[in-house]
C-alpha cells in the first residue's frame, strides 16, 4: 500500500493541473492560481461542511471526465464539486458562468445596506471585491432593503446583520471550536438572521474568529471599529506565547499602537491558524508580541497603497522607529 | 397567557409519556429527530413558544437551546409570541385563492375586527394567513387547531366562530 | 371506467379499519411476499413494474431502490415523503385518510424488499389528524403481527413510526425531509452525497412517495409485468390526480395513464367540464411547480396530437409548449382568472417557503414577487417582464435544491404564454384592478425542437 496516490489531471479554463483523487474543483482551480479560481463568498477550507451556499463559486463542467464524457447540464458549485480523472471546467471562459455569477451577485445586493463609506470592512471586503469584479454597475432592485438593528453580542463583537450574506460560516465556527454554540440561523427565507435569540452575549474563548470568517463586515471588532480605514492600518505578522492558541497573529499598526489584532489569512481569505479571544482583543501592548516583520499584502489590495513595506523592511526592528 | 415563570414550565406526566413514546421512536441517541414533535406538543400544551419554555424543551431533549430557537423560528405552525385560543387559519394558495379565499379572509377580518396576524381582545381568536394546506379541491378552507374545514361560506364561517366563541377549544390537537 | 388499483376499494364501509381493511384482500401482498419471496424479488418486480416516482420528479422507483449502499452492519432507512405540501396537490392526504394500511402495507413491501427494519413516515404538521389516523392504524398492524419482531414467523423485523412536520413546503425535498426528520431546520443537503448512500444520520436511506409507496402492494399483489400492462408507454400503471379550481367536480380521482387530457377535464366520471359552463383559460396540470399552459396547448399539443394525461404527453413540446405531470395537482382556470395574480400568488407561496440556504431562491423568489405583486395591482412597467424574465432565468438551475426550479418555472411559462396579459397590466393600470383580461390568442407555433 506503500504506492503514490494516483494523480488525476482536470482542465480549467484550459490551464491542466494534477490533483489528489476528491479534491473539488475549487481548490484544483486554487492549485492553477490566478483567474481559473472562482469567487468564494461561503465555502472556507478550514470549516468542515462550508459551501455550496452562495453559489458564486458556479462553474461550467464541460467534459465530466474521460470515462464519461458528458457535459453536466447545471452549473455546479466549484466548492462542493470533486474532480474527475479528465475533466473539463470552464470557469470565466465560459458566458454562461459569467452571467449566472453577475446574477448572484446581484442577488446578494439587493439586501445589502452598501454602507461601505460608514463599514469597517470597506477595503478587505469579500462581498466588495466580487461586486467590483463579477457584478453590473446599476442595481434593478427597486424596493425597501431589509434591515435589522444593530446588537452586540458580548463585549467584544458587534452584529450588524443588515450586512450579512448567510454564508453560515460564523456558525460553523462556533460549532467547531467553541464547546457549545450559542448563537445560529433563525426563521427562514430572506427572513432569516443570525441571532442568539436572547441576546446572549458571545463570550466563548475562540468566538472572536467568527470576526475574521465573515466575508461583510456584519461581525467586527469592537476594539476596532471606527477606529481607522484599513488601509490606513500597517499590518505586521507577530506572535506571541499563548497557552490557548498558537499565537500566530497579524497586528494592524497605527504608528506603534496595535489598532487590532486578526488571525493571519492566506489569499483567499482564510484562516491559516484561528486564535484565541484573549490574543485577539486583550493584547493590544507591543510589549505582548514578538514581532516579525511586515505582512505580505497582496499588491492588488487596497491596503497595499500604503507602501509601507519600502519603509519597514522585513528584520528592521520596528519598535525603536518612529 | 399562561403563566411563563420558569419554575411552572414542566409538562404533567402523560405528555413527558408521549414526549418519551417519540423519543423511543428513533435510535439510541438521536433524541433531537423528537424535536419537532415535541415542540408541538409544547405549543399545544402552554399555548405558545415562550423562550422558557424552549430552553425547557432543549432540557429534555439534552440539546442546545439555540437548536431549539432555530427549529421553532424556520416551520410556520410555530409561534413564539402569545396567540389567541383559537387560531383560524386561512390558506390563500392557488386554488383557494380561485375559489375566494381573499373574501373569506376579509369576512373574517371584518366580524371579528382583527386584521391577519392579529388576535381578538378576549383572547380567542387569532387570525393568520397560510399557504397551501392541500385541500385544493374542497376549497375555500380554514384550519382551527386539527381541523379542517372546507368549502367555506360565510354562513359556515359565521356557525364555527359561534360554535369556537362557545367552546374555545385550546389549539391542541387531537380534540374536537 | 378507468381501471382502479389503490382506489378500488376506497367506498367500502370501515375501510380505514384493520379488519375491513383485511377483510377485503388487505396484507395479501406482505403474506405473499414474506412467504414466497426475498427482497431482492420484490426489487425486481417494482423495476419490472416500471413504477415512477409519484411525488413529482417521476424517477423510476424500481431504480431508485437499487441505488442503496449496503454496507455491512449499518442500518439502511425507508423514509416516507407524506409532507405533501405543493399546492395542487391533495392526493397523499386522501390515501392516508381514508385507506392507511395500505400505506403501511406498502411501507412493509418496500422496507422488506430494502433490507430497512425501521422506517418512518414524515408527514407535514398541518396533517395532524392524518397523523393520528395512521397512528391508529399502526397500532393495529402491531396488534395483528404485522409490524414488529419477527412478522408473521418470517424473521423479518420491521419497526414503523410517524413524525410530523412543522410547516415547510421546502421539507418535501429529500434531503430537507432527512434533516427535519432529525430535528433540524429544513436546509436542503448539498447532493452528493445522495441519501442512498448517506441519508438518515448519514445511513443509506430512501425517501418515497405514500403514493409511490402504495402502488407497490399491487405490483406484488399481481406482478409487475401485470401493473406494466396499464397505462400507456413508459408511463405505467395508474395514477391519482387531484383536481381543483373551476371545475364541476373538484377531488382526487384514479386514472389509468394515458387517458387524454379532454375526458379528464370534460369527462363526466372526472372534473366533469368547466364550472358554470365558462371557457377554459389555462391548465396547471402538476401542481404549482410546473408551467402553466394556455387554453390550446390543454387538450392538444403544439403539433396538434391528443394531450395525454402522461408524464410523457404533458411534457411534449418542452418548456416552451410543454408541462409536466409533476405530483398529479391539476388546476383548471376558467376565462375569469387573471394569470398575472395567479403568478404573483404563486410567487408569493415560493418565497415563503424559500428556507434562505443559498441567495440566488432567498433573494430571488421575494424580488419576484415584489415585482409581480406591482404589476398586479397596476403599478408595474414594460421593463418589468423583463426584468422578471431575468430573475427567474438566473434562480433556475442555480440553486442547491430544486425549489429554485419550481419558483422560477410558473414565472417563466406565465410570461412565455401570457405575455399580451402581462403587458396589458402596464397599459392598463386601473383596468387591469377591476375587470380580467380574459383569453389569450392563440399562438401560431414555429416548429420546436426538442
Amino acid at each position: 500500500m506503500s504506492e503514490q496516490i494516483q494523480k488525476i489531471t482536470v482542465t480549467i479554463d484550459g490551464k491542466t493541473v494534477e490533483v489528489d483523487p476528491g479534491t473539488t474543483i475549487l481548490n484544483a482551480a486554487r492549485q492553477i492560481g490566478g483567474e481559473v479560481v472562482p469567487p468564494a463568498m461561503c465555502y472556507y477550507k478550514p470549516l468542515k461542511g462550508s459551501g455550496g451556499k452562495c453559489r458564486t463559486c458556479l462553474v461550467e463542467v464541460s467534459k465530466g471526465s474521460e470515462k464519461d464524457p458528458r457535459p453536466m447540464p447545471k452549473l455546479v458549485a466549484s466548492c462542493s464539486t470533486t474532480v474527475m480523472d479528465g475533466m473539463e471546467v470552464k470557469n470565466k471562459s465560459s458566458e454562461r458562468v459569467v452571467d449566472a455569477r453577475k446574477g448572484v451577485v446581484e442577488f446578494l445586493l439587493i439586501n445589502h445596506p452598501l454602507d461601505c463609506p460608514v463599514c469597517d470592512q470597506a477595503g478587505e471586503c469579500s462581498l466588495q471585491d466580487l461586486a467590483f469584479e463579477h457584478g453590473a454597475d446599476t442595481s434593478r432592485y427597486e424596493f425597501k432593503r431589509r434591515e435589522f438593528d444593530k446588537i452586540d453580542i458580548g463585549e467584544y463583537i458587534k452584529l450588524h446583520m443588515t450586512r450579512c450574506i448567510l454564508c453560515y460560516r460564523c456558525v460553523y465556527v462556533a460549532n467547531q471550536l467553541t464547546p457549545n454554540r450559542e448563537h445560529g440561523i433563525l426563521k427562514r427565507g430572506d427572513a432569516a438572521e443570525i441571532s442568539t435569540y436572547i441576546q446572549n452575549s458571545l463570550d466563548n474563548e475562540f468566538i472572536g474568529n467568527v470576526i475574521d470568517v465573515c466575508p461583510v463586515g456584519a461581525l467586527t471588532d469592537k476594539t476596532f471599529r471606527f477606529r481607522s480605514r484599513v488601509w490606513y492600518t500597517k499590518p505586521m505578522d507577530a506572535s506571541c506565547d499563548c497557552g490557548k492558541c498558537g499565537g500566530k497573529a497579524v497586528l494592524w499598526m497605527i504608528g506603534n499602537e496595535i489598532a487590532r489584532v486578526t488571525a493571519r489569512k492566506d489569499q483567499y481569505g482564510e484562516v491559516e491558524e484561528f486564535i484565541c479571544n484573549d490574543c485577539r482583543f486583550n493584547k493590544k501592548d507591543l510589549k505582548d508580541w514578538n514581532v516579525e516583520g511586515p505582512r505580505k499584502i497582496s499588491r492588488h489590495s487596497v491596503i497595499s497603497t500604503n507602501h509601507y513595506e519600502k519603509v519597514a523592511p522585513a528584520h528592521t526592528p520596528l519598535l525603536n522607529k518612529a | 397567557m399562561e403563566n411563563q415563570n420558569i419554575e411552572n414550565i414542566q409538562f404533567p406526566k402523560e405528555l413527558l409519556d408521549e414526549v418519551q413514546r417519540a423519543v423511543s421512536s428513533f435510535p439510541e441517541g438521536k433524541q433531537k429527530s423528537a424535536l419537532i414533535r415535541t415542540l408541538h406538543i409544547a405549543q399545544a400544551h402552554f399555548g405558545y413558544l415562550s423562550t422558557p419554555v424552549m430552553d425547557y424543551v432543549a432540557r429534555l431533549l439534552h440539546i442546545q437551546p439555540i437548536e431549539v430557537y432555530e427549529v421553532a423560528t424556520f416551520y410556520s405552525m410555530y409561534d413564539t409570541q402569545p396567540v389567541g385560543k383559537v387560531k383560524l387559519e386561512v390558506c390563500r394558495t392557488g386554488p383557494c385563492m380561485i375559489e375566494g379565499a381573499e373574501k373569506i379572509v376579509s369576512y373574517i377580518e371584518n366580524k371579528l375586527g382583527i386584521k391577519d396576524g392579529e388576535t381578538t381582545s378576549d383572547g380567542i381568536f387569532t387570525l393568520k394567513t397560510v399557504e397551501c394546506l392541500g385541500a385544493c379541491g374542497y376549497a375555500p378552507m380554514l384550519q382551527a387547531g386539527e381541523k379542517f374545514h372546507e368549502h367555506l361560506t360565510e354562513e359556515k364561517v359565521d356557525a364555527l366562530i359561534e360554535q369556537y366563541r362557545l367552546k374555545p377549544v385550546a389549539n391542541y390537537m387531537g380534540q374536537e | 371506467m378507468s381501471r382502479k388499483l389503490l382506489l378500488n376499494n376506497i367506498h367500502v364501509e370501515g375501510i380505514h379499519t384493520y379488519d375491513v381493511y383485511r377483510k377485503t384482500g388487505g396484507y395479501a401482498a406482505v403474506e405473499k411476499a414474506l412467504k414466497s419471496m426475498s427482497p431482492d424479488d420484490v426489487v425486481e418486480e417494482v423495476k419490472k413494474s416500471g413504477l415512477r416516482g409519484r411525488g413529482g420528479a417521476g424517477f423510476p422507483t424500481g431504480m431508485k431502490w437499487s441505488f442503496i449502499a449496503k454496507p455491512e452492519g449499518v442500518p439502511r432507512h425507508l423514509l416516507c415523503n407524506a409532507d405533501e405540501s405543493e399546492p395542487g396537490t391533495f392526493k397523499d392526504r386522501y390515501l392516508m385518510e381514508k385507506i392507511p394500511h395500505l400505506l403501511i402495507e406498502g411501507m412493509i413491501l418496500s422496507s422488506f424488499a430494502l433490507g430497512c427494519e425501521q422506517s418512518y413516515i414524515y408527514i407535514r404538521g398541518e396533517y395532524m389528524y392524518v397523523l393520528r389516523i395512521l397512528e391508529k392504524a399502526i397500532a393495529e398492524a402491531y396488534q395483528n403481527g404485522w409490524l414488529g419482531k419477527n412478522i408473521k414467523g418470517s424473521g423479518y423485523n420491521l419497526d414503523l413510526s410517524v413524525s410530523p412536520g412543522a410547516g415547510a413546503y421546502i421539507c418535501g425535498e429529500e434531503t430537507a425531509l432527512i434533516e427535519s426528520l432529525e430535528g433540524k431546520r429544513g436546509n436542503p443537503r448539498m447532493k452528493p452525497p445522495f441519501p442512498a448512500i448517506q441519508g438518515l444520520w448519514q445511513r443509506p436511506t430512501v425517501v418515497n412517495n405514500v403514493e409511490t409507496i402504495c402502488a407497490v402492494v399491487p405490483i406484488v399483489n399481481e406482478g409487475g409485468d401485470a401493473y406494466a400492462q396499464i397505462g400507456i408507454g413508459r408511463s405505467t400503471g395508474t395514477k391519482l390526480i387531484s383536481a381543483g379550481g373551476n371545475i364541476n367536480k373538484p377531488g382526487v380521482y384514479e386514472l389509468e395513464l394515458g387517458v387524454s387530457v379532454e375526458e379528464f377535464i370534460y369527462g363526466d366520471q372526472y372534473c366533469g367540464g368547466i364550472k358554470n359552463g365558462k371557457k377554459l383559460k389555462a391548465c396547471v396540470p402538476g401542481g404549482s411547480s410546473v408551467p402553466i399552459l394556455p387554453h390550446y396547448l390543454v387538450c392538444k399539443t403544439a403539433e396538434g396530437n391528443d394531450r395525454l394525461m402522461s408524464y410523457e404527453s404533458l411534457a411534449d413540446g418542452g418548456f416552451a409548449n410543454g408541462s409536466m405531470l409533476g405530483s398529479g395537482g391539476f388546476i383548471i382556470y376558467d376565462e375569469d382568472q387573471c394569470i398575472v395574480r395567479n403568478t404573483w400568488n404563486f410567487s408569493r407561496f415560493y418565497h415563503h417557503e424559500s428556507c434562505g440556504q443559498c441567495s440566488p431562491c432567498r433573494e430571488g423568489t421575494g424580488w419576484m414577487e415584489k415585482v409581480l405583486h406591482r404589476l398586479e395591482y397596476g403599478h408595474g412597467k414594460m421593463e418589468d417582464i423583463d426584468l422578471l424574465w431575468d430573475i427567474q432565468r438566473k434562480i433556475e438551475g442555480n440553486t442547491i435544491c430544486p425549489l429554485g426550479d419550481a419558483a422560477a418555472w410558473p414565472v417563466a411559462a406565465a410570461i412565455r404564454h401570457f405575455r399580451e396579459e402581462f403587458e396589458w397590466h402596464v397599459k392598463e393600470p386601473n383596468a387591469c384592478t377591476t375587470r380580467n383580461y380574459g383569453l389569450v390568442k392563440e399562438k401560431v407555433f414555429e416548429k420546436v425542437n426538442a
